[in-house]
């Protein structure tokens, strides 16, 4: 089980149909900007967009939805574990292998 | 397997497979189960696309297709049989490639071929697309017996018994939805080779077959078993120096047998083979599997000669030219061009045909994506096996490709068409011929980045001269401790752990997957990825301090030991 921090957070998943990371938004809906994602100051506001989003994926809507640690940055949340960094900004490599 | 196998015709025109080729060539049954399957595939996705299957219901059905779903995206991973496709099976990967992904394929060390970014509603498609060619993603995912591997060199190699790729063919027919196997308590992998040099890294998988001959030219097989790596690695133990080719199936039915019944099911991390083996004691283990083996019809599973035969008959052998042993244009062209002869050095190995030697594409360009290879790559490359190697592809374990029938006296051009694609560089076995991992670029999985380190230290290393001074060195990355980039088996085997939140890297020395397997020793505490590409030019730096004339690096560590190479890389710390 994830341990529970004070950090806020923002809530993700996988988008079914295609698997793009998604992020829960204000309206409640999914964006796959992280910039678009509701900030959630406090464990319960976390736990009520977790709802939000597990009804989400009982529509088959995402897979997995769950809570991410961020930070609040004028840009906008920036996670603060890598995996959820380079699942937000997308891999930290060019992904296109470049001929000679 | 159908009995029927030896009357069937090869029957490559169907489907336009170059017919020289040396794969196994399909018929329609096969053709047949194959789009049952794609449709069967169809209608659980849609199923799932409905709500009518849930995740948890889903996945075990998508992974029985080699679908997983990874950080951005779902992946696909594609089996390669034992390694070996024909250049329309490439060019199929690089349409799939456009269509349906970025641009680019991945191929892993199980010689299969993932693709990094597919959606779920494409995947019937893709599927389709595969089949056509005679190719699906069966056995790539779940607890079966996956996908088997072996030799790249197979039925071509200087230094080979026994053709490995008829048996590798035997064993994928056998496995392929064994119902008393589809289930096992976790993965089961087999490699197989028929050489005296072991290049299908036999000492780490399930069960490991070495095929060769008794005195009476007679087939049979030595078998290891209990090989992995992952959390807890182990090198196989030997369970049989002698088995007949005719009791292949039964004993490894017995010895599949004896894993599902005492197998662990309780624990994830002590499921494997490996775990039951060390547990047991090889005697043990061993007593238990004759003892099954005993008690089996044997002759019910008896392997006929006509059944090797059949399937020897579908692999279409290559109308090799009448050739002088050595080639006059490879030798000028060596004396020529000195970037030319390196590559000859490291990347070009002897063919059992006069006149004919199997070229290694190494897919590590300098600071290049180990194992990446773009769509237009692709097809470039199916071009280059089409004209040079009766259109056929190997994949290597160490995420390399090989055209494994050219003449000698088309290496040059060979090479020349290479290096124009990027993929000419003259470093096979070289410190910059790394395996690495997706890691956490990509790997729902992993705790850190590979591919990025990997990357670095190929541009440390970039400059040939000095990788061909090194030599032999082979590093391996792994971005968690499942260990699919081998570290526990590199010369310098690297794995990223999760430092409290941050990437480090902690470095072995000694490990190797060849003839005489051994599991790297730990050098000390991990380090930052900075740290860790300093600490392998230190390593390198000690080595060739300190080897004597004739030594590889596995020679001189085995003769200083650890402690200079450790003193050296943690002097600053």
């Amino acid at each position: 089980m994830a341990r529970v921090t004070d950090a806020p957070k923002v809530v993700t998943a996988n988008r079914l149909q295609d698997g793009a990371v998604v992020w829960l938004t204000a309206a409640g809906d999914w964006s796959t900007r992280i910039a678009d994602a509701q900030v959630q100051a406090d464990a319960a506001g976390a736990e009520a967009a977790l709802g939000i989003a597990r009804a989400s994926a009982a529509r088959q809507e995402v897979v997995e939805p769950y809570a991410v640690d961020v930070a609040v940055e004028a840009a906008g949340p920036r996670p603060l574990k890598t995996r959820e960094w380079i699942r937000a900004a997308g891999p930290s490599i060019d992904a296109i292998p470049t001929a000679a | 397997m159908s009995p029927t196998a030896a009357a069937r015709q090869i029957d490559p025109p169907a489907n336009g497979l170059p017919s020289h080729a040396g794969i196994y060539h399909y018929d329609q049954v096969d053709r047949d189960f194959l789009k049952q399957r794609v449709e069967q595939f169809r209608r659980q996705v849609a199923r799932r696309l409905a709500g009518e299957l849930t995740e948890d219901e889903f996945k075990p059905l998508r992974l029985m297709n080699g679908l997983y779903l990874q950080l951005h995206a779902y992946m696909l991973r594609v089996a390669v049989p034992y390694g070996v496709l024909t250049s329309r099976q490439v060019r199929q990967f690089g349409r799939i490639a456009r269509q349906y992904d970025k641009g680019f394929g991945h191929f892993t060390t199980r010689q299969n071929l993932q693709f990094n970014w597919i959606k779920l509603v494409d995947v019937p498609a893709i599927l389709d697309l595969l089949a056509e060619v005679d190719l699906h993603a069966i056995q790539t995912s779940g607890n079966c017996i996956r996908n088997v591997t072996s030799d790249q060199f197979a039925g071509v190699a200087s230094d080979e018994v026994v053709d490995p790729r008829h048996y590798a063919e035997v064993l994928r027919q056998w496995s392929t939805l064994h119902p008393e196997f589809s289930f096992l308590p976790r993965k089961f992998k087999i490699a197989i080779t028929g050489s005296s040099a072991d290049r299908a890294a036999i000492c780490i998988h399930d069960v490991g077959l070495i095929a060769k001959r008794d005195a009476d030219g007679n087939v049979g097989f030595e078998v290891y078993v209990g090989g992995g790596l992952g959390r807890t690695p182990f090198i196989a133990k030997k369970l049989r120096d002698w088995l007949p080719e005719d009791q292949l199936i039964a004993y490894l039915e017995a010895v599949l047998r004896v894993y599902n019944a005492y197998g662990r099911r309780d624990n994830i991390y002590k499921a494997r083979i490996k775990i039951l083996v060390h547990e047991l004691g090889i005697d043990a283990f061993r007593n238990e599997v004759e003892a099954e083996f005993a008690r089996m019809p044997v002759a019910e599973y008896r392997l006929e000669p006509t059944i090797i035969d059949g399937i020897r008959a579908r692999f279409a052998s290559q109308p090799y030219e009448a050739l002088e042993p050595i080639s006059g244009v490879l030798a000028r062209a060596r004396l020529e061009d000195q970037a030319f002869n390196r590559w000859v050095r490291t990347n070009v190995a002897a063919h059992r045909q006069p006149g004919y030697a199997i070229a290694t594409i190494t897919l590590k360009p300098a600071g290049g994506i180990p194992g990446d290879v773009s769509a237009d790559q692709m097809d470039a490359i199916a071009d280059l096996a089409d004209h040079y190697s009766f259109g056929e592809i190997r994949v290597t374990h160490e995420q390399n490709l090989v055209l494994a029938h050219v003449r000698q006296d088309d290496l040059p051009a060979l090479w020349k068409a290479l290096s124009a694609i990027g993929f000419g560089e003259a470093n096979s076995g070289l410190i910059t011929d790394i395996i690495a991992c997706p890691g956490l670029d990509y790997c729902a999985l992993a705790n850190a980045r590979s591919i990025p380190l990997a990357q670095r230290i190929s541009e440390r290393f970039a400059d040939l001269d000095r990788q061909h001074h090194i030599g032999e060195l082979k590093i391996k990355i792994s971005g968690c401790i499942n260990a699919c980039g081998h570290h526990h088996v590199g010369h310098i085997g690297i794995l990223g752990v999760d430092k409290k939140g941050v990437e480090a890297y902690q470095l072995t020395l000694g490990g190797s997957a060849a003839e005489v397997g051994a599991i790297g020793d730990i050098m000390g505490p991990a380090l930052s990825a900075d740290e860790t590409v300093d600490a392998i030019e230190s390593v390198v730096g000690v080595y060739l301090e300190q080897r004597q004339d004739g030594e590889r690096f596995l020679d001189t560590l085995a003769r200083i030991g650890h402690t200079p190479f450790k003193d050296k890389v943690y002097a600053s710390h």
